[in-house]
């Protein structure tokens, strides 16, 4: 039929929009501006891939689809493989003499941890030989680490699974806030609280989820995500109401455990007093998501952004294993104590899987509590989490917005709608002092490097093309 | 260096608002550290990390203000930094939850719009359309791409995605279409009626809206597929989708279609398609040996039953001095018109947009002015708006080439195009008027316009006739009153 338009969206001459306006049609004008320079020629072929729009859209339903469920904690030597001199690391590859600060630090601490080393200081000769050790990405192994994200054999992991498929994420226990193992710090009281972590806290929770698992069936931890997102958490630097949900959930199996009192009281104080808590089942959670959405040729969604304090790096659905990295940059935001800029070490942390999966700095509309940390107003936590609708591929209909109207979370990072707005994910993060052994030093927020995109669209273009 | 340290028993604030309170207090001249913070635990590790003494008995319910000025700070420095200290902490964001920023692609503007009914029109340099026009497909939206200099490749990806969607891709290149009523991009204001015109060319398109109006026919929609629609590679696939449409429409009694003559393999399809359909379709195929534009519609008014008008001419000139015939045109199809026309009568007319091989001028301009032969240049080519806007809404190009072919004795008539509507400069007459009223050869314009265009036909013609030009409403019969002028009558 050739009935008129009802409204007519004008992308260009702001005149042809008046024109049609004149005629008493509704009209929308997009603000276009030309996308990132260079990539003209790779948009036009990405977007021409007959395979893309079918192929985002399963990316899209695969993301959306899981629902997580924490079955269990146990340790990494087990559930990993992991033998005494293997560590993980959060971000994409990389090697000791490339190393931050604050990623030295964790791996000197971790080979304390370990025994490897009496003196975590005597770990650097360790790994600068390499002979006895070996560096590998948590992502390479089905897990995430926040900050640093060191992994080693006698950590204990939350184990999450998707009960349609059976696949299983892992991830760390969180430590709290300040001198911290992942924020490269490792002194003698960061190993003692690791230690008692190990000792206690871990198998206190390994006890405690299998009888909730048992009684009550698994932690659904989406469902803790679509609740928290309503209650002022963005799930990356707010997870209050998160950890006092699986608290909630969490705290009669412990209580019923048969350990020790003291033990459990102590545990229950440590992950209570821990805001923080919940992001080690979070950013699993958003893993096992956004790995159901891998390896989908043509598709153009980002399924990992990860940071090693020294590469930022992305993967995308339709490219495979491949990395896009370039520099990690420094946050911008507010400094602890008498910390500065000057102090911090660019971003680090396998954390950004929550931006990847829509929440975290993508959430920011819905936890205004926080928008001052990044020294931003609650229009401009309105206006980031609008904004970044702008290079999703849709919405989440689990996770809403309360103060948007409900509005999904942005959701599947499009490379090449950031290719042609030249808008980055806004990424809220902690900030690691520079020097190992020093902590955290603030929090802000920060983006990619811009052009690891135009990489992962020019990879994206070359199969296509290769495709014919 | 100085230390102040007080408790604020009872007073709170959460810890995220007081970093943000000692970065301003830090910030405040003559301060040399600054920290705001309850009395936590942990906070008092740090402000004693800091060197700042708290006194006994704070506890995590008193704020604690602690302030170290530098050696030398200005008397006053203390004050102004509590006070700095009261303001942050008094602060709040003066603007409510902020208007939704304008949508940066078509595609999320499509997202938020809820309406199925929207039509997405992509007026953006051709190296960028795809990326938005395929927005539009991929969200089942038609499209308009109105921008030119499209690659070739881009287009047939694109109508090959609408036409496995069903959807109409009108363009690249694409200056004019009216739907349902509604004008896009440089279309004329009509009112409705029986005919559809399926168009490859804008302002041919244009001419034919325009001569149906003063007729008194309307037309209902006029769909435009891109100059390239019918060539052997895009092989006519928005040309099919838009008679479909056309077909479909109960009001439609005849289709037109206006092209150059397709590729031959393309016309036999085209033709065989267009048998399969209820609506009678009129070719109007401009090329050589083919009725002109106007002998098309007045074919379309015959078989519509219609009494074929006389086409109005205002002002009259006579013939010059000069030898030469300079076209200047901004319509393209119109500039075509025109070399076929005049070549019957004066031979091969040299063109940016050749009829032939070996008749090209190339892009240079000056060059192109400066050749002893009859010459016709098509100013809105790809050419020569790759990196400015089309001459329909910024004449300054034409207008200057204009100047020069007044000035140059050789020139014997001037043939220019003057194509109103939506979209088009508000008011071409008045630039254009100073320099037929200078010029020294005799000036025929064809003004393509409605009296209900917004710079109104009416006062264009009247315009560019007080200041000495002849005016048509026909392209046909102003080329051929120029060749008269040239002696080229037969």
């Amino acid at each position: 039929m050739t009935t008129a338009p009802t409204s007519v969206i004008t992308v260009g001459a702001a005149m042809f929009g008046d024109a049609v306006a004149a005629q008493a049609v509704p009209v929308t004008s997009v603000d276009w501006r030309p996308p990132m320079p260079g990539t003209e020629a790779d948009l036009a072929t990405v977007l021409a891939d007959p395979l893309r729009r079918d192929a985002n859209a399963r990316a899209l339903a695969a993301l959306l689809g899981v629902q997580a469920s924490l079955v269990d904690v146990a340790l990494a030597s087990e559930l990993l493989g992991l033998e005494p001199g293997q560590f993980l690391h959060a971000g994409p590859p990389i090697t000791w003499d490339r190393a931050s600060g604050p990623l030295r630090g964790a791996l000197m601490g971790g080979a304390a941890l370990e025994g490897l080393v009496e003196d975590p200081e005597d770990a650097v000769a360790l790994f600068e030989s390499g002979t006895s050790v070996s560096l590998d990405p948590c992502h390479h192994h089905g897990t995430v680490g926040p900050m640093a994200g060191v992994v080693t054999p006698s950590m204990w992991m939350f184990v999450l699974e998707d009960p349609a498929t059976g696949r299983r994420t892992h991830c760390s226990l969180n430590e709290g806030l300040g001198k911290v193992l992942r924020y490269g710090a490792y002194g003698p009281e960061v190993l003692t609280r690791l230690r008692w972590m190990r000792d206690v806290l871990g198998p206190l929770l390994q006890t405690a989820v299998r009888a909730t698992v048992t009684s009550a069936g698994p932690v659904d931890v989406t469902g803790i995500l679509t609740q928290m997102l309503q209650m002022g958490d963005e799930a990356h630097n707010r997870n209050r109401a998160g950890t006092l949900m699986l608290m909630r959930d969490l705290a009669p199996a412990m209580v019923e455990s048969g350990a020790d009192a003291a033990d459990v009281a102590e545990s229950l104080r440590f992950v209570g007093g821990n805001d923080h808590f919940f992001l080690n089942l979070a950013m699993p959670a958003c893993k096992l998501a956004l790995d159901a959405a891998r390896d989908i040729d043509g598709s153009t969604m980002v399924v990992a952004m990860a940071r090693n304090g020294t590469d930022f790096g992305i993967q995308v659905s339709g490219t495979g294993d491949e990395w896009f990295t370039g520099p990690a940059q420094l946050a911008d935001g507010l400094f602890l104590g008498s910390y500065g800029p000057d102090d911090a070490n660019p971003d680090i942390g396998d954390s950004a899987i929550t931006e990847t999966a829509g929440i975290g700095g993508f959430a920011m509309a819905t936890a205004p509590a926080i928008v001052r940390l990044v020294g931003g107003t609650v229009p401009d936590a309105l206006a980031t989490t609008r904004r970044m609708h702008e290079i999703t591929l849709g919405e989440n209909p689990r996770w809403s917005v309360p103060v948007l109207e409900f509005q999904g979370t942005p959701s599947g990072i499009d490379v090449s709608r950031v290719c042609r707005t030249g808008i980055l994910p806004q990424i809220n993060t902690g900030m690691a002092g520079r020097q190992a052994g020093v902590g955290q030093v603030g929090a802000g927020l920060v983006t990619p490097p811009a052009e690891i995109f135009p990489a992962a669209l020019a990879a994206l273009a070359g199969r296509t093309r290769a495709r014919g | 260096m100085s230390t102040h340290v007080t408790t604020r028993p009872g007073a709170y604030a959460d810890s995220v608002r007081l970093l943000q309170v000692s970065r301003t207090v830090q910030g405040v001249p003559g301060v040399a550290t600054a920290q705001v913070a309850m009395a936590t635990p942990l906070n008092v590790e740090v402000l004693e990390g800091m060197g700042f003494a708290l006194p006994d008995g704070s506890g995590p319910n008193d704020m604690v203000v602690a302030i170290r000025l530098e050696d030398g700070a200005a008397d006053g420095t203390l004050g102004e930094a509590l006070a700095a200290v009261d303001e942050a902490l008094a602060a709040r964001a003066e603007s409510g939850p902020s208007e939704e920023a304008a949508p940066r692609t078509a595609g999320a503007a499509l997202r938020r719009s809820t309406d199925a009914g929207a039509l997405v029109l992509v007026s953006v340099p051709g190296a960028n359309a795809l990326a938005e026009a395929m927005d539009a497909l991929d969200a089942d939206h038609d499209v308009m791409i109105f921008s030119d200099n499209v690659p070739l490749d881009q287009e047939v990806a694109l109508k090959r995605t609408a036409t496995e969607r069903g959807l109409l891709v009108m363009g690249p290149d694409c200056g004019t279409a009216v739907v349902g009523g509604v004008g896009l991009g440089f279309a004329n204001a009509t009112t409705p009626g029986p005919v559809g015109i399926v168009a490859a060319s804008g302002t041919g398109c244009q001419q034919l809206l325009c001569l149906l109006d003063h007729a008194g026919v309307g037309v209902g929609s006029a769909l435009g597929v891109g100059g390239r629609d019918l060539s052997a590679t895009v092989r006519g696939a928005s040309t099919r989708e838009a008679l479909r449409r056309l077909d479909a429409d109960p009001a439609v009694e005849l289709v037109v279609m206006v092209s150059k003559p397709p590729a031959d393999e393309v016309a036999a399809e085209l033709r065989e398609y267009a048998a399969g359909l209820g609506t009678p379709v009129e070719f109007a195929l401009l090329g050589p040996g083919q009725p002109d534009l106007t002998a098309a519609t007045e074919t379309v008014l015959r078989r519509l039953g219609r009494d074929v008008p006389r086409w109005p001419v205002q002002g009259e000139v006579a013939a010059g001095e000069g030898h030469l015939l300079r076209g200047l045109f901004v319509g393209g199809t119109l500039c075509d018109e025109s070399m076929l026309i005049a070549s019957e009568a004066l031979g091969p007319i040299r063109s940016n947009i050749p009829l032939a091989d070996g008749l090209g001028l190339g892009a240079d301009l000056d060059a192109a002015l400066a050749v002893d032969a009859h010459t016709m240049v098509d100013f809105g080519d790809d050419a020569l708006t790759a990196g400015r806007a089309h001459p329909m809404i910024d004449p300054t190009l034409r207008l200057e080439q204009l100047a020069r072919a007044a000035d140059d004795p050789r020139t014997g008539v001037i043939l220019i195009d003057v194509v109103l509507g939506h979209g088009a400069e508000q008011d071409p007459a008045a630039a254009l008027a100073p320099v037929v009223a200078g010029a020294r050869p005799p000036v025929v314009a064809c003004v393509v316009g409605t009296v209900a265009d917004p710079q109104d036909r009416r006062r264009q013609v009247a315009a560019l006739a007080e200041a000495g030009a002849e005016v048509h409403l026909s392209n046909a019969a102003a080329t051929r009153r120029a060749v008269e002028l040239v002696g080229g009558s037969r």
